[in-house]
């Protein structure tokens, strides 16, 4: 196994700023947006930029979500290993709003056909966006592409894209796996 | 650990500890789903189930089938009063007949103890014990403890007792063994007579006066006279039971702390608890009812993740 870095810690820190600053001209006061981070490792992209964004451009009463796919993805009993669930938390109407999905990395965009079902149960949204730390070009089984991206990657399928966050595994840094 | 040590849930007593850690992580998903505007996950949208209740049944019936239909599993219902099982069909030809329509799991309630391992070795298809005459009822012991958990934080040292007709109980069996594999302890309170003369090899106490029981216990757990199961006579009147093993308000205020009471229903009002008791704010009988339907989720999407297409 080997790995190669391919964003440091700098790069993370302009690229996640960048990211908050595009949704800030699209949906500027974020008074009918809700952020949804997709569990598990979207979550932790979504406390990011929410955080830049309350932070460093004092946008108030952002409103933040956690979604689980689990029970809507489409290999269910098809994989090695059984699927774990992890916990949905959004305590906010959707019904009417403007939904940002945040993952960290977008593969074949099968977690993202399986969150536009698994956002329906909270209700209709106006529109729904997609924002991804990665882009994976070139592997998309499915029509989905993001509206916000920060970088975009041409690997191979049995390449593996890792993002580290500081909070989880002690620092910001992006990988790219040969396994 | 994301995956059940079994194919089949036929009782408490094949689960170890993980299994139901796994059952309960897996229940806090389902319960926020069940809570949502739209109730409905499509995990099991290729997964029939047939449920087969050779005894009566409510709670359990309706709970299974919501259950089975919050996940979007295909279901067939079957019972024995409507059924061929009268013109003198054999156990295994009912349910052989049932799985030629391609059927991928069954629940089933009989009254014979050791149905449900039985068929589980003679069918192929997963079997979910519903409850096998006095022997176990593995899904309501599970909401009992997941109840336990929600309410006190954890099962682990809790101090449970389980008080009524013991001996005819399959509710009472499957707790003690739940209870136990997650570091509870348990003792039984009832009518000598109602009271199985093996039960202290299972690590249980025995207590036959209700007020000492209540008072060393943090959770009670009370139990329905089973009259439908008795041929004999096991205690003088109805009236003289409720006297010594009823649970009032006027006795629960006389202890020095408030303990959780529970009931996995029909609730007999009047005879094992006073309405006033069943109706109180530390009585967690209807969160019983709710997350039996969420334990019955997570029980039947572990166990259909088992099956491989």
């Amino acid at each position: 196994m080997s790995q190669k870095l391919l964003l440091s810690a700098k790069e993370v820190h302009i690229i996640l700023h960048r990211l908050a600053c595009q949704l800030i001209e699209n949906h500027t006061h974020f008074k009918d947006t809700v952020l949804v981070g997709i569990q598990p490792r979207g979550t932790y992209l979504a406390d990011r930029i929410t955080q830049i964004l309350k932070d460093d451009y004092k946008v108030k009463d952002i409103q933040l979500g956690y979604l689980d796919i689990t029970f809507y993805r489409d290999d269910f009993r098809r994989g090695e290993k059984p699927l774990a669930a992890n916990s949905t938390q959004i305590n906010c109407v959707i019904e009417d709003k403007r939904v940002v999905f945040i993952d960290d990395v977008l593969y074949t965009g099968r977690s993202i056909r399986a969150a536009l079902t698994a956002i329906q149960s909270f209700g209709r949204p106006t529109s729904v966006e997609l924002l991804t730390l990665i882009d994976r070009r070139f592997s998309r089984h499915l029509p989905i592409q993001p509206n916000y991206r920060g970088r975009q990657v041409d690997a191979i399928n049995k390449e593996q894209v890792k993002v580290h966050w500081k909070e989880n595994e002690g620092e910001d840094a992006i990988y790219l796996i040969n396994n | 650990m994301s995956e059940l040590s079994v194919d089949h849930l036929l009782g408490i007593k094949y689960l170890n500890t993980a299994d139901i850690n796994l059952i309960f992580e897996t229940a806090d998903q389902f319960k926020e789903v069940i809570n949502r505007p739209i109730k409905k996950v499509p995990s099991l949208r290729d997964i029939t189930i047939a449920n087969l209740f050779f005894e009566n049944s409510t709670r359990t019936r309706l709970s299974f089938e919501l259950a089975e239909k919050r996940l979007s599993a295909d279901v067939i219902n079957f019972s024995a009063a409507s059924s061929s099982v009268k013109k003198g069909e054999t156990l295994i030809d009912t349910v052989n007949n049932i799985l030629a329509m391609k059927v991928d799991v069954v629940v089933m309630r009989h009254p014979n103890p050791g149905a449900g391992v039985f068929l589980s070795k003679h069918v192929n298809a997963s079997i979910v014990n519903a409850g096998d005459g006095a022997h176990e009822h593995p899904t309501q012991a599970l909401l009992d403890s997941y109840s336990i958990r929600e309410r006190l934080g954890e099962v682990a040292g809790k101090k449970v007792v389980i008080v009524g007709d013991i001996l005819h109980s399959r509710v009472a069996l499957s707790n003690i063994f739940a209870l136990k594999k997650q570091g509870a302890e348990v003792k039984v309170c009832g009518p000598k007579t109602l009271i199985p003369k093996y039960i202290e090899s299972l690590g249980v106490g025995v207590e036959t006066d209700l007020k000492k029981a209540l008072q060393w216990c943090d959770v009670a757990n009370m139990l329905r006279v089973q009259n439908e199961r008795m041929e004999i006579s096991y205690f003088p009147t109805t009236r003289e039971y409720t006297q010594q093993y009823g649970v009032n308000k006027k006795l629960l205020d006389s202890l020095d702390k408030e303990i959780v009471i529970m009931h996995p229903g029909p609730i007999n009002r009047g005879v094992e608890i006073t309405s006033d008791v069943a109706d109180a704010e530390q009585a967690i009988i209807l969160d019983q009812v709710e997350n039996g339907v969420a334990i019955r989720m997570a029980v039947l999407y572990l166990l259909a993740s088992k099956i491989k297409q």
